[in-house]
């Protein structure tokens, strides 16, 4: 997992609630056994007419010359549906390292976290004046601070992460290692326990 | 401490508290299956690790598997090379798969609850979200991604912050036509999509608690849907009944061991609970969804409401649901035409839902205009259903029975909705694409499925009884 800071970026705008898993990534895309590649099909059927020709939809945001960046801001309950990962998988290698919305699906935002992608929860009064910025008004996040802020006007919001997943983030660890590092723990317990 | 069911659980699997951070949960058992699974086995390889404990997982291919022809190779080779993957990561790991031709094969949350795999008191997790259905039994069951199911298979443990705590009580007696998935919608038409994300739920009240344990796992199932953790039932009688004999099941004296533990799995009277929403029985009705969430549904005889009363994210978003179903608010639902009925997936595809079905369409025939595909969950549904006569029923109705597996439910194999047709389904998701690209899903029980098989048109199942 990449170490994660400071992102300073201009973002890509998804107005929209509930955008859930399937969209993020249709399920016939999830034949793959491995975690790369996913992000040429993030947002498929939003993003193309057809799986056949690659003809793109004009009036999507993804295929909007004028938007790009690497923090996707997004409406309400983002990510809910399915537990698959390939939706961070998706987010992650299209080149997205921050998602913001003003609510996030619970498995959704572990997928993230777990693959090195912040979730930043704000407030909804705060999404709506980063959807009212242009396309070159960028976003700073300081995970060592948890902010937020619109640069063009200043605004600024804290948010919340557990302090165990900020230094998974900021160090680029995982779950995995610290698991495997209290085996002693987890042997113990069964013994006592099972 | 007075205690919540829930608590009583999670603080018996805690290993160790991290402070200001998440708990360590121990996992007790660990479904897997071919999609979720491949990346998990990948990671394990590269970092030269073992699986932990593989005595405490499950394996079983479902989602990608075809419904016809099981016993011939998969033709979709990418579906081919997925489910040869699991075989291939089983085999190295030594790991029991219940893949095709097996006769325990089938849609994982059918399968551990049939063979008692599942049980009251434990800790459950499978890579996919509606694992949320074995809390029926008094567990805690959750959906989790591919990076903790390696998590996992490399500690038997989880990092997990505990959540809050929801009880829905549903009280009184059901009106007639009306099961447990019509409850269960109704439940996240009430409080939304998203309204019970970051809570567990347990359900309770004397309407769950007359509910048969398969009815009991479709309200479980679905409440994921509306942004749950996980929701769950108290262990009682019908519990212990459904259990008894099955193949993994405790047995003899162990059997009395543990059906004294589970009984002391019941929420504590004093219990600390942060939301509770209780609900009147008599007033759910037939329940259908009409948009592209399970949170948009309505009783069966309703018209799509009106929008302009709505907040403007909510309305946006709802219009577009709408233009994608090809619905127009204030207009009745009952009536319409359909094209497909699929009954089938985790949340009814069990034998009862299948008696159900059989009961109202026998020695009917099918409407000339609708496609009907019945799927039951697992291989044991399948060879009960067929011991019953009920395949006879449904074939002599026009329906297409399948052999097990996902289906229409995620339409991953060739099982898929044509674009721009609806289909009444059993299944558990209406979002767009779901059952393939364009296709646009009314969510239904079994019961409201079956009768517009029959009439071809989204049809009060009351009016179709009486
Ligand atoms: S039946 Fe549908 S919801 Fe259930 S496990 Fe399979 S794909 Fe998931």
């Amino acid at each position: 997992m990449q170490p994660l800071k400071t992102v300073h970026s201009t973002f890509v705008p998804l107005p929209l609630e509930n955008v859930d898993t399937d969209q993020i990534i249709p399920a016939r895309f999830l034949k793959a056994t491995t975690r790369e590649g996913f992000g040429k099909n993030l947002f498929r059927d939003w993003r193309y007419e057809n799986d056949n020709d690659q003809q793109p939809k004009k009036d999507f945001v993804l295929n909007n010359p004028l938007y790009s960046g690497e923090i996707l801001v997004a409406g309400k309950n983002f990510g809910c549906g399915s537990s698959r990962e390939h939706a961070a998988w998706s987010i992650l290698d299209y080149g997205f390292k921050v998602v913001v919305s003003s609510f996030f699906a619970d498995i959704f935002k572990n997928n993230a976290l777990n693959n090195g992608v912040l979730p930043v929860k704000v407030s909804d009064a705060f999404l709506q004046k980063i959807f009212e910025q242009n396309n070159q008004s960028t976003l700073t996040i300081n995970l060592d601070a948890q902010t937020i802020t619109i640069d063009a006007t200043g605004d600024q919001e804290t948010f919340d992460i557990n302090n165990y997943k900020k230094t998974c983030l900021l160090n680029g660890y995982d779950d995995i290692d610290f698991l495997l590092s209290i085996r002693k723990d987890i042997e113990a317990f069964e013994a006592a326990n099972l | 401490m007075a205690k919540t069911l829930f608590e009583k659980i999670w603080d018996k699997h805690v290993v160790k508290s991290i402070p200001g951070g998440p708990d360590v949960l121990y996992i007790d058992k660990h479904f897997i299956h071919e999609v979720t699974s491949p990346q998990a086995f990948a990671g394990l390889e590269k970092r030269r690790l073992p699986l932990f404990r593989p005595q405490q997982i499950v394996a079983t291919a479902d989602h990608n598997v075809p419904t016809i022809n099981q016993h011939l190779p998969i033709r979709d080779q990418l579906s081919k090379h997925q489910v040869d993957q699991l075989i291939e990561n089983c085999k190295k790991f030594g790991l029991e798969l219940y893949g095709l031709g097996h006769p325990f094969q089938g849609i994982v949350h059918v399968i551990g609850p049939e063979l008692g795999i599942t049980q009251p008191g434990m800790t459950i997790v499978c890579g996919d979200s509606h694992t949320s259905t074995h809390g029926a039994f008094g567990s805690i069951a959750f959906g989790i991604g591919t990076s903790e199911v390696e998590m996992v298979f490399a500690s038997q443990c989880l990092l997990q912050m505990k959540p809050k705590r929801m009880r829905i009580n549903v009280e009184g007696e059901l009106n007639k036509g009306v099961v447990s998935k019509d409850i269960i919608l109704y439940i996240i038409s009430l409080i939304s999509a998203s309204g019970a994300t970051g809570y567990f739920v347990e359900y309770a009240g004397s309407a769950i608690r007359s509910l048969s344990m398969e009815a009991r796992m479709t309200v479980c199932n679905m409440s994921i849907e509306m942004g749950a953790r996980g929701g769950m039932i108290a262990p009682d009688e019908t519990t212990f009944e459904y259990l008894k004999g099955r193949p993994f099941a405790p047995q003899g004296e162990e059997w009395e061991k543990k059906v004294a533990q589970w009984k002391e799995l019941y929420s504590d009277a004093d219990a600390v609970i942060d939301k509770e929403i209780t609900i009147n029985a008599a007033d759910i009705e037939p329940m259908i969804t009409y948009g592209t969430n399970p949170g948009l549904g309505m009783a069966i005889n309703s018209l799509i409401p009106a929008t302009e009363t709505l907040p403007e994210g909510e309305r946006k978003n709802i219009i577009k649901a709408l233009q994608y179903m090809g619905l127009e608010e204030g207009k009745p639902l009952k009536g319409m035409r359909v094209q497909n009925v699929f009954i089938g997936s985790c949340t009814n595809s069990r034998i009862e839902d299948l008696r159900l079905v059989a009961d109202m369409v026998k020695g009917k025939k099918k409407n000339e205009h609708v496609k009907v595909m019945i799927v039951p969950g697992s291989q044991q549904v399948a060879a009960q259903a067929k011991a019953e006569g009920l395949n006879q029923i449904f074939e002599e109705a026009g329906f297409e029975v399948r052999q097990a597996g996902c289906s229409a439910c995620l339409g991953m194999n060739e099982d898929k909705v044509p674009a721009g047709e609806y289909c009444i389904s059993t299944s558990n998701r209406n979002f767009e694409g779901r059952q393939g690209a364009g296709a646009r899903t009314l969510l239904a029980s079994p019961l409201t499925a079956a009768a517009a098989a029959i009439t071809g048109v989204v049809t009060d199942v009351r009016e179709f009884l009486s």
